[in-house]
């Protein structure tokens, strides 16, 4: 069973901003509105700036869906965290609660006045009919539907975001990290060790 | 009395307006998703050539996440370059 997420390698991006163009191109998303973006640490230090694309990571238990006071958040049998843009009351708590500050907020009038929440979907549209005109206006564009992975993984130009199922794309992850031989440094038993050995015990003082 | 019986009548439907009313609001039931239900990427036709995406069976979930993987794998430019 597919698990959609995504994978971004600090050792390859070069913070174009490649993915954050092809999302707000491809699903026409707000001004004001970025569903995801690129964060820098360590700017301008030689050797030690590191950069990281960060949208809603469509988490396996989604903090955003337990805090939701209205219940709009669903997850699709593939993984993908949605919502319903009719049930949202715009209230924020998702956004307190993400810890990637994934969900954003349009301007909806004047005085600050906050609508209805937006994030990224992994390109999987919303509960409208797939590939409808309705889905497309509320939520952006369904590429998963058009059997299509998010825009800004393929648009990645150094292929630093990766997106689409996590066995697939942790072993491709792996295969690089072996043969570049640095910049293994992400958590998860199955990403660092492929699958097959998920019941094993990591080693010890290891991270899980 | 007509007045005190007309008093009554108009009392008693001024205050028992508020038990005919409907509840408008949806009725949460905590942790249920209480939007509209979604349909799965698998059940759509594939696009076809004008859209470029992958091809797959109509309903067939298999057969769309094998696109979707072979598809995955376009990200792994040392294969895709070097070990065709």
């Amino acid at each position: 069973m597919a698990r959609m997420k995504f994978l971004v390698d600090a050792e390859r991006c070069i913070e174009c901003n490649g993915c954050v163009t092809a999302c707000k191109n491809e699903n026409e998303v707000p001004w004001g509105v970025n569903r995801r973006r690129v964060v820098t640490i360590n700017d301008g230090v030689v050797g030690a700036e590191k950069s990281i694309s960060v949208a809603c990571m469509h988490c396996s238990d989604a903090p955003c869906m337990a805090v939701c006071p209205v219940d709009c958040f669903y997850k699709t049998e593939d993984g993908v965290v949605l919502h319903d843009k009719d049930l949202c009351i715009g209230c924020g708590y998702c956004f307190y609660a993400c810890p990637f500050g994934a969900p954003q907020f349009p301007q909806a009038g004047a005085f600050g006045l906050r609508g209805k929440m937006d994030k990224c979907t992994f390109c999987a549209g919303g509960p409208e009919a797939d590939r409808s005109e309705a889905e497309f206006k509320k939520y952006g564009r369904n590429r998963l539907a058009e059997g299509k992975l998010p825009a800004c993984a393929e648009m990645c130009s150094t292929k630093a975001l990766l997106g689409g199922d996590g066995d697939v794309i942790a072993d491709i992850y792996r295969e690089r990290v072996v043969r570049r031989g640095k910049g293994s440094e992400v958590w998860g038993w199955g990403t660092a060790y492929g699958p097959g050995k998920a019941g094993a015990q990591p080693p010890a003082g290891g991270k899980s | 009395m007509r007045r005190a019986a007309l008093g009554a009548v108009v009392f008693a439907a001024f205050f028992l307006a508020g038990c005919g009313e409907e509840q408008q609001v949806t009725v949460y039931k905590q942790g249920k998703y209480q939007g509209k239900p979604d349909t799965q990427s698998w059940t759509n036709d594939p696009p076809g050539n004008q859209l470029r995406g992958s091809t797959w069976t109509k309903g067939d979930r298999g057969s769309w996440e094998s696109a979707i993987n072979q598809r995955a794998m376009g990200q792994h430019e040392d294969r895709r370059i070097y070990q065709q």
